[in-house]
C-alpha cells in the first residue's frame, strides 16, 4: 500500500534557519568580503547582492581521520597495462587521481574555497550591521501613523473572540447569588424549622405541618434552580484601546563639497561616502529625511539624482554650506520636533577667512541644534586649515562631534563604521 | 495496454505505475517492504532535504545550513543536478520524488527507492539490528524540541557549541557491538526526565573529593582503574562520566549518539544497499517492458539514465573519484543471479553453493545478511574483477615508489579481493581511538589511545582540533597518545603542554 503525497505546497524555506546562523557564524568572513566588494563596485551597482569565498579550512568540521604515511593499499579499477609486481614512482601529493593518491583527500579539507552567494537584502544587513545613528533621542508624536493596541479594561458590549472568561463567570456567580440570597435564606430557615419537627413526637399537627414546610421547601428550590447559570448580561469582553506611538523623526544633512580643488578621486570617494550613508538611512530608519547640499562658493539644496550625479565645479566656501544648512532647519526642522543630523566631505581646501568662520558657525548655531555632525575629509595628503579648527570643536564636543580622514576607497567602509557604530552610553 | 504515452506525469498516473511496480515487487518477487510514502516536492525542498541529511525533521545547526549554501550554490550554478531520490529508512519509508522529473525518472525512483531500499532497510541485519524504523520519525521530532527548548533556556550559542563538538566525535558515538534498545520518542521524554535527576547524582558519586568515612585500611587500597576496560564509543563515556556538564547537554551527546547510531549501518552498507536498489529498478522496470506495459522510448530513456548511474569510470580517467558504489553494488548483484542461472566451470569452483541455486532466495539472502566488507569478501567473482580490471596498489611510505600488488589474473584474484573487502571495513578506515583512562582520584586528566594499524599516523592538524572538542566536553586536560607496537610515536593534549625554560 502506497501514499502519494502533493508537498510542493509545503515550505520550501526549511534550512532558512540554517542558513543564518551558518551567515552569523563566519560573520566576519563576510564582512571582510562586503568591505572589499564596497570599495570595488562602482556607485551604481552598490545594492547588489555578492559572492562571499572563504578558505575552507576555516569552516571545516574536524574528525579524527587518518594522515598520509604508513602503509595502505587501494583497489583501483580499468588497469590497462600494470602487472603483478610493477613499481610507479609515487606522485606527487594530491596530483590529480593517479594510484596511489590514497583517501586522504576526501575528508573535505582541501585548500580550495569555499563559495557561495548572498542576496541584496543580506549583503545590506551586512554592510550595516550593528551601525545605527547616535544620539537618537528625542521622539515626537507623529501623525497617524504607528499605533499600538493596549489593554483598555473590561466591558460588557464586545465580540465573542474577546470574551473574558473568568470575568463573565465572575458576573454570573455575583448575579446568582444576590438573586437567590432572599430565597435561600427563606429555605434555611424552613429546613431549620422541618429539622426542629422531626425531633417532636408523631402528631397530625406535626405531620400536616411537615407536608406544608416540604412542599414550600421544594417550591422554593426550583426557584433557585430557574436562576440561569450564565446569562447575557454576565458576559464581559476585554476591551483594546489603539494608542499612538510616538516615533524619532530624523534629518539627515549632508554636505558635500564639489570645488575646483577635489579632483575626480576625491569627489568619487566623497560620492561613495554619501551614498553608504544614504542606503544605510534609507534600510534602517523609517522616519528619516534626507537634505542634501552641495557647495563651491555658494551653496545649493539639490536632489538625491543630481546629488550623485551631476557635475559642477567652482571655488570653495564651506560655510556657505554651513549657512544654508542653518536656514533650513530654521524654516523647515523645527528642534523640538526633529533629531537633526550632518554630514560633511571636504578636501579641507577653504578660502582663507571662511575656516575660523566655518568653526564657529558649526559651534555656535549648528551643535546646539544637531544631535551629530560628523566630516570626513577626503585628502591624502596633508591636512588643511579647516582640518585644525575642527579638531578643536571635536575636543570641546566628543560626544556630538567626529571627524575623520579618507585616503582611499578602501578606508570609506571602515571610517563609516567607525562614524557610525553603536555606542553603549546613551 | 501502455501505462502512459508521453512524458508528463500526474498524480493518477504516479499512482498506476506504483501499483503495477509494487504488484511485480510483491507477488512476482515477493519482496518484503514497509509501507510507502512517496512525497512530490520541488527542487528547493529537494535541496532542504539535502542538507538536512535527508531527514525529514532535523534540529538547527549552522553545518546544516553550510551544506545548504554550497549545494544551492552549486545547482544554480548549474555544476551539478540534484539527486533524483532520496529515501529515509522509516516505517512508513519515505521517499521524495523531484517535480522536475519525467515520468521515466519517477517510475524508476519508485522501483528504485519505494522498493529496493525500502526493502533493504527492512531485511538487512544491520538495520535490523540498529535502527528501529517505526520510532526515528518521532525521535527525531523530540531531539529538534528538545534542542530548540535547550536553545531558549541556554542560549543559541552554548547549544551550538555543544553540538559541533558532538559533531565532531559523532563517528566515535557508535556502539559497534552492544545492540541498543529502540528509541521511541514516548519513551525517550519521560526516561530523559529520570536521567537529568540520576545521572547527576550518580556523577557527582564518581567525583566525590570528600573521602569517606571508612576505616583506614580500606583507603590506602590501590584506587581502582578507571574505566576498567576501554571504552570504545566517546560520546557514550562522555555523556555518563564527564563531570562537569550540565544535564541538558548530556542529553544533547546522547541525541547526536543515536543519530550516529541511526546512520551506522547505511555507513556500512552503501555499495550493498545501491546494489540492491539498483537490481530492483533494473529488474521490475524490464518487467513492464516485458509485460508491454511501458513504450519503447520509455525504456530508452530509462537504459540511459540506468547506464549513468551504473558507470564506473576507469583510474585515468580526470573525473575519477573511487569506486561508484552503484556500479560495484550493481554488477554484483546481477552476476549472483548470473552465477545462480547460468554458472560456468569457474563458477562452480569458486561459489560451490550458490551455482546454479535460486537467484531470488540467493541475492535475498545475500542482501539480509552480509555488510559491504563480507559481502565483497563473500560474492566478488573473478569475472567481476576482470569486467572492473581491478588493481590493488601496495603504498608504503618507507619507499619513493608504489607497488602493484595484485591485478585481475589468476594469482591476483584473492588478494584483489580482499584488499577491496578492507576498503569498505569502517573499522580499518577509521583510527582506532579509545579511552583508556580517566584520572578519577586525581588531577582528572581524561587520557585516549591511538591504536595504529599499518603505521598509519593521525592527520595533526584535524587531531589537535577534535581535541579540542573533547576538551569542551570533559573540561579538563585531554591527552591523546598514538602506540604501535606498545610505544607511543605521537603525542596530543589540550591544553597544550606548556614549556618550561
Amino acid at each position: 500500500m502506497s501514499y502519494i503525497i502533493d508537498r510542493r505546497l509545503n515550505d520550501k524555506r526549511k534550512s532558512t534557519v540554517n542558513r543564518q546562523r551558518f551567515l552569523r557564524r563566519y560573520r566576519s568572513h563576510i564582512r571582510d568580503a562586503v568591505n572589499d566588494a564596497v570599495s570595488r563596485r562602482s556607485i551604481k551597482d552598490m545594492e547588489q547582492g555578492e559572492r562571499i569565498s572563504i578558505p575552507r579550512k576555516d569552516l571545516s568540521e574536524p574528525i579524527f581521520h587518518h594522515g598520509p604515511g604508513g602503509q595502505r593499499s587501494i583497489v583501483h579499477p580499468g588497469n590497462q597495462e600494470f602487472h603483478q609486481g610493477d613499481r610507479i614512482r609515487r606522485p606527487d601529493g594530491g596530483g590529480g587521481g593517479g594510484p596511489g593518491e590514497g583517501q586522504a583527500s576526501d575528508q573535505g579539507e582541501g585548500n580550495d574555497e569555499f563559495a557561495f552567494e548572498i542576496d541584496k537584502q543580506e549583503f545590506l544587513n551586512f554592510l550595516f550591521e550593528d551601525l545605527e545613528l547616535p544620539n537618537l533621542l528625542k521622539r515626537h508624536l507623529e501623525g497617524a501613523q504607528i499605533f499600538q493596541h493596549r489593554h483598555g479594561g473590561i466591558v460588557s458590549q464586545g465580540m465573542p473572540a474577546k470574551i473574558n472568561i473568568v470575568r463573565s463567570m465572575r458576573q454570573a456567580s455575583m448575579r446568582r447569588r444576590a438573586l437567590t440570597a432572599a430565597t435561600r435564606k427563606k429555605i434555611r430557615t424552613l429546613k431549620a424549622e422541618r429539622d426542629a419537627l422531626l425531633e417532636q413526637d408523631q402528631s397530625p399537627q406535626r405531620q400536616a405541618r411537615l407536608q406544608e414546610l416540604d412542599e414550600q421547601i421544594a417550591r422554593l428550590e426550583r426557584r433557585v434552580e430557574r436562576i440561569p447559570f450564565l446569562d447575557t448580561v454576565d458576559l464581559r469582553y476585554n476591551h483594546h484601546v489603539k494608542v499612538p506611538v510616538p516615533v524619532s523623526r530624523a534629518v539627515m544633512f549632508c554636505i558635500m563639497d564639489v570645488s575646483g580643488s577635489m579632483n575626480q578621486d576625491m569627489k568619487d570617494l566623497a560620492k561613495r561616502f554619501f551614498l553608504l550613508l544614504y542606503l544605510f538611512l534609507e534600510r534602517n530608519y523609517e522616519h528619516i529625511e534626507v537634505v542634501f547640499i552641495r557647495h563651491h562658493t555658494s551653496a545649493k539644496e539639490v536632489n538625491e539624482e543630481e546629488f550623485f550625479y551631476s557635475r559642477e565645479t567652482g571655488g570653495t566656501i564651506v560655510s556657505s554650506a554651513l549657512k544654508l544648512t542653518r536656514d533650513i532647519i530654521n524654516e523647515r526642522y523645527p528642534v523640538d520636533q526633529w533629531n537633526l543630523y550632518a554630514a560633511q566631505a571636504s578636501d579641507g581646501d577653504n578660502w582663507n577667512d571662511d575656516s575660523p568662520a566655518c568653526a564657529k558657525l558649526i559651534e555656535d548655531e549648528l551643535l546646539p541644534k544637531l544631535q551629530y555632525f560628523s566630516y570626513v575629509e577626503v585628502m591624502p595628503r596633508a591636512h588643511q586649515a579647516l582640518w585644525d579648527h575642527y579638531q578643536n570643536i571635536m575636543q570641546r564636543h566628543p560626544s556630538a562631534f567626529s571627524m575623520a580622514q579618507i585616503d582611499e576607497p578602501g578606508e570609506i567602509y571602515p571610517v563609516f563604521r567607525e562614524l557610525f557604530k553603536k555606542r553603549m552610553e546613551t | 495496454m501502455f501505462l502512459s504515452e508521453g512524458s508528463d506525469w500526474d498524480f493518477e498516473l504516479l499512482a498506476r505505475y506504483d501499483e503495477a511496480i509494487a504488484d511485480l515487487a510483491h507477488n512476482k518477487y515477493g519482496l518484503d517492504t514497509y509501507p510507502n510514502q512517496i512525497e512530490v516536492i520541488s527542487s528547493e525542498q529537494m535541496m532542504d532535504a539535502y542538507s538536512s541529511v535527508g531527514m525529514p525533521v532535523g534540529y538547527n545547526h549552522w553545518s546544516f545550513g553550510k551544506q545548504f549554501v554550497e549545494v544551492e550554490g552549486r545547482y544554480r550554478r548549474g555544476h551539478m543536478g540534484l539527486a533524483y531520490e532520496i529515501v529515509i529508512n522509516s516505517d512508513p519509508c519515505i521517499a521524495y520524488l523531484m517535480e522536475e522529473n519525467n515520468i521515466t525518472m519517477q517510475a524508476l525512483v519508485i522501483a528504485h527507492a519505494s522498493y529496493g531500499h525500502n526493502s533493504f532497510f527492512k531485511n538487512n541485519y544491520l538495520f535490523k539490528t540498529w535502527t528501529d524504523a517505526s520510532s526515528i520519525i518521532d525521535y527525531l521530532v523530540f531531539a529538534r524540541n528538545y534542542i530548540a527548548d535547550c536553545e531558549q533556556r541556554h542560549g543559541v550559542k552554548a547549544v551550538e557549541e555543544t553540538l559541533d563538538s558532538c559533531h565532531a566525535l559523532m563517528n566515535y558515538g557508535v556502539d559497534r557491538y552492544k545492540r541498543p534498545s529502540p528509541i521511541s520518542a514516548v519513551e525517550e521524554k519521560r526516561r530523559q526526565r529520570e536521567r537529568e535527576a540520576s545521572l547527576q547524582k550518580q556523577i557527582s558519586e564518581l567525583w566525590r573529593t570528600f573521602p569517606q568515612l571508612q576505616p583506614a585500611v580500606q583507603l590506602r587500597e590501590e584506587p581502582p582503574h578507571f574505566p576498567a576496560e576501554p571504552q570504545e564509543n566517546l560520546l557514550y563515556f562522555l555523556e555518563k562520566n564527564a563531570p562537569l556538564l550540565a544535564p541538558w547537554q548530556r542529553e544533547i551527546i546522547r541525541i547526536v549518539r543515536k543519530m550516529a547510531q541511526y546512520f551506522y549501518p547505511q555507513r556500512q552498507t552503501k555499495v550493498m544497499n545501491e546494489g540492491w536498489a539498483c537490481l530492483w529498478h533494473y529488474t521490475l522496470l524490464n518487467d513492464l517492458y516485458d509485460q508491454g506495459k511501458v513504450t519503447d522510448g520509455f525504456m530508452l530513456e530509462f537504459l540511459q539514465n540506468h547506464s549513468q548511474v551504473i558507470y564506473q569510470p576507469p583510474f585515468t580517467a580526470p573525473f575519477y573519484s573511487g569506486m561508484n558504489p552503484y556500479a560495484l553494488g550493481f554488477n554484483m548483484f546481477q552476476d549472483i543471479r548470473r552465477i545462480c542461472e547460468t554458472p560456468d566451470d569457474e563458477d562452480r569452483e569458486w561459489f560451490p553453493e550458490i551455482a546454479g541455486s535460486d537467484w531470488l532466495s540467493t541475492v535475498k539472502f545475500a542482501m539480509e545478511s552480509f555488510k559491504d566488507e563480507s559481502f565483497i569478501q563473500q560474492f566478488l567473482s573473478p569475472r567481476l574483477i576482470r569486467h572492473f580490471k581491478f588493481f590493488q596498489i601496495a603504498d608504503d611510505d618507507r619507499n619513493d615508489y608504489v607497488e602493484v600488488g595484485a591485478i585481475h589474473n589468476e594469482q591476483g584474484y584473492r588478494k584483489v579481493r580482499d584488499a577491496l573487502a578492507e576498503q569498505y571495513n569502517l573499522s580499518i578506515q577509521e583510527p582506532n581511538i579509545q579511552v583508556v583512562n580517566a584520572n578519577v582520584h586525581g588531577d582528572r586528566t581524561l587520557t585516549l589511545r591511538h591504536q595504529r594499524s599499518s603505521g598509519r599516523p593521525l592527520d595533526e592538524n584535524s587531531a589537535q582540533e577534535v581535541l579540542r572538542h573533547l576538551h569542551r566536553l570533559w573540561q579538563f586536560e585531554v591527552r591523546l597518545e598514538s602506540v604501535e607496537h606498545g610505544s607511543v610515536l605521537n603525542e596530543f593534549s589540550m591544553p597544550p603542554p606548556t614549556v618550561i625554560s
